[in-house]
């Protein structure tokens, strides 16, 4: 194969409504030489890579956002308006748009098509999934289709790679032959009665070039049956989250361990390799921890991510809305945050990063805002720490605890601060902007691309790596040089800690921490433990000066429990269920909405009940007596 | 394509038809034809001509077969329908808006 050179490589662009297979489609013609990225000044996701068709002609191929009309109701649809009319600042107009129907299931897709066909620009219209649309006895004639529609029609599979050649030969004898010419748009926004007349138009194309057998897709009508069953269905949806749940926060633990442990074992060798002194510091702590902490999010993000798109592509996460939808939208969540809400018990990093399943910019704002309220696995340790040191291990009723029941009651103030935040956002914070309806297809089931599902996970992962791995990891950096300047003196005896950057800033907020009942030692702990909640433990562990080691953490509580009051350990376990102490979840909002704005947003509003729920805590706490 | 055979005489039909049901009272099984597609006030705030638009772009135009198919866990709401061969989620406040006969 070789690369034309001489010509420059055309831009192609792919449209198509949701659910057409348009991504599958570009998965397989890319394989992994795609690149994601955010179009300039918007959050919405950028999707660009290049094949060679058969001639050797280098096509850079842009996946536009799903959309059924070029109205533009989200900035997602706005970018593809604007992409296909060739407005979009910094693109040059695509030189074809190659428009992606699903054969099955033509009446929309082709409504789109008369849309699209008003905006002037070259167009090939492939009907994806023919492979399914003919197993059910779907004709459709070609050639009349194309004379109908004015443009040339071709058939894919997406699935399998003999499913392309049809396709690639037409797209070669287009880049040949220069894909047409461009015309002057007569488009505008579709009325009510031109979007009723396109639809009867479609509808007549239709009649003249497909006959459809009578019967539906007899297979998902069964399924549906019992997966959207009233009961059954959210017995299922709950043991499919349960597996995955059980999934993202136990199996992917080993892994994790191991990850640490090996980070923990080079922080280790380098510091019995380097000599003493900062440069030792900055790549045991600053460095190799730094890039520990983006890895060792790895597991859970490829494991949350698998299921996320398992269930996207076999078509179950529409279901899963369907069933949700009600019972989230008491709260004002749509019935998709379910997923990146429920993930978030295990990190608030993949479930803000699976919140891109909601297409709806407002609901997936919210969902976000709210995600980092649900218990996460971080929270654990301080909650153990604090609840074995302060709580007695005494029995309630039967095998229930006071310990246990704490630990659970935390979890369902996290859940119910979560629904009430959404809550309170949609009613005051969202007033202006209107609710829009849950309206939502529900595709055919059909089995898994795996090819495709690889893909896309590849390409989330190095998107993370990439993205919000350069945010935390400058973070780290930034909180490991707040924590280690200035250097302590010559003999010193306090702990190094307490002569950095970190203790002023520790010293400094106190006076702002103690009305909620926090020491000087805890405000000093709360800095470095922005680095992830767990961190604080050990913080709390170098400023009270216990060395590392095996028994340190019971050392911690014992030390815990004899210098701080009751009160304190409550107000400072309040404090934890809602303070943001969470830098690369802050790193992720930011990456994930595209400014810095919804992550002070967040940040304000979680301190802000943070400083709320413990004040209130320990002054309760102070006026029983636990002073 | 029987289905689309009746399009333009169903329209017709619609106009004088008989009362007509509305897509959002009934119950799992109901089969029927659209016959108008009339949104009555905004729904929180998305004006009315939006949530019609909408409900155009994803198929429900008049003359359309629909079907409910299923019904959500929580006040049978929302139900999933099919309209022609598509299944279309939805809420039954919008689909209050959508008339059968």
């Amino acid at each position: 194969m070789t690369i034309a050179t001489e010509t420059r490589a055309w831009r192609y662009a792919l449209v198509g409504t949701p659910n057409s297979g348009k991504t599958a489609l570009f998965n397989a013609l890319t394989g992994s030489r795609q690149k994601v990225a955010n179009y300039p000044g918007v959050t919405v996701e950028r999707k660009a890579g290049t094949f060679q068709t058969l001639s050797g002609h280098r096509i850079d191929l842009i996946d536009l956002p799903g959309t059924y009309s070029l109205r533009g109701r989200s900035p997602d649809e706005d970018v593809t308006r604007d992409a296909v009319l060739g407005r979009l600042a910094g693109e040059t107009p695509p030189d074809l748009l190659l428009c992606v129907a699903d054969a099955t299931n033509l009446r929309v897709a082709l409504r789109l098509v008369l849309e699209l066909k008003r905006a002037g620009r070259p167009m090939l219209l492939i009907l994806n999934m023919i492979d399914i649309a003919r197993r059910r006895g779907v004709e459709i004639d070609l050639d009349k289709l194309s004379a109908e529609l004015g443009i040339p029609v071709v058939t894919s599979t997406a699935v399998r790679r003999a499913g392309l050649d049809e396709l690639l030969r037409r797209i070669d004898e287009l880049a040949t032959d220069g894909a047409g010419q461009v015309t002057a748009s007569s488009w505008a926004p579709p009325s009510n009665a031109d979007l009723r007349a396109a639809q009867r138009e479609a509808d007549r194309v239709i009649k003249s070039a497909v006959s459809e057998p009578a019967r539906p897709d007899t297979l998902t009508g069964r399924v549906d049956a019992v997966l959207l069953h009233p009961v059954a269905g959210l017995v299922i949806l709950l043991l499919v989250l349960f597996v995955m749940f059980q999934a993202v926060f136990a199996w992917a633990r080993p892994v994790m361990d191991l990850i640490t442990s090996g980070f923990d074992a080079l922080g280790a060798a380098t510091h019995s390799f380097l000599p003493e002194g900062l440069l030792q510091s900055f790549i045991q702590s600053g460095v190799i921890s730094g890039v520990g902490s983006v890895i060792v999010f790895l597991p859970q993000i490829m494991i949350m991510f698998l299921f996320i798109l398992l269930l996207e592509d076999v078509g179950y996460m529409s279901r899963a809305a369907f069933l949700m939808d009600r019972i989230m939208g008491g709260a004002g969540l749509h019935g998709r945050a379910f997923i990146p809400l429920l993930s978030s018990f295990a990190c608030a990093i993949p479930g803000i990063m699976a919140t891109r399943v909601i297409d709806n910019k407002r609901d997936r704002l919210t969902t976000i805002l709210v995600a980092p309220l649900m218990t996460c696995s971080a929270r654990i340790p301080v909650y153990t720490l604090l609840i074995s040191a302060f709580i007695p291990d005494r029995e309630i009723w039967g095998p229930i605890g006071l310990q246990g029941l704490v630990m659970f009651g935390l979890y369902a103030i996290g859940i119910a601060s979560a629904l009430a935040v959404s809550f309170v956002a949609n009613h005051f914070f969202w007033r202006e902007s209107a609710t829009p309806p849950f309206m939502l297809e529900l595709p055919d089931y059909k089995l898994p691309q795996l090819r495709s599902v690889a893909i896309a996970l590849y390409t989330r992962v190095k998107a993370f790596l990439y993205r919000a791995g350069t945010t935390i990891f400058s973070m780290m950096v930034l909180i490991w040089f707040l924590a280690s300047f200035p250097r302590p003196p010559l003999g010193a005896t306090e702990p190094a800690i307490d002569y950095s950057l970190a203790a002023m800033i520790g010293r400094w907020i106190e006076p702002a921490l103690a009305p909620i009942g926090f020491n000087w030692q805890i405000s000093v702990a709360l800095v470095p433990g922005m680095a992830a909640r767990e961190v604080a433990v050990a913080s709390l562990g170098t400023v009270y000066a216990i060395a590392g080691g095996d028994e340190a953490a019971s050392q911690i509580g014992q030390k815990l429990a004899a210098e701080w009051s009751l009160a304190t350990a409550l107000a400072l376990i309040a404090w934890y269920i809602f303070a943001p102490q969470c830098a690369s979840t802050l790193a992720v909002i930011r990456r994930e909405t595209g400014g810095w704005r919804w992550m002070f947003i967040t940040f304000a509003y979680m301190l802000a009940l943070a400083y709320i729920a413990a004040f209130i805590t320990y002054r309760a706490a102070v006026a029983l007596g636990w002073g | 394509m029987r289905m689309e055979d009746a399009t333009i005489a169903v329209i017709d039909e619609a106009a004088t038809a008989t009362p007509h049901t509305a897509l959002g009272t009934a119950a799992r099984g109901f089969c029927g034809r659209i016959g108008t597609i009339a949104v009555e006030a905004d729904h929180n705030g998305v004006p009315a001509l939006e949530i019609e638009r909408r409900l155009l772009e994803l198929g429900f135009v008049e003359g359309a077969t629909v079907e409910v198919l299923h019904e959500g866990p929580l006040g049978r709401d929302p139900i999933a329908v099919r309209v022609n061969n598509t299944t279309i989620a939805l809420r039954r406040r919008e689909a209050m808006a959508i008339l059968v006969i």
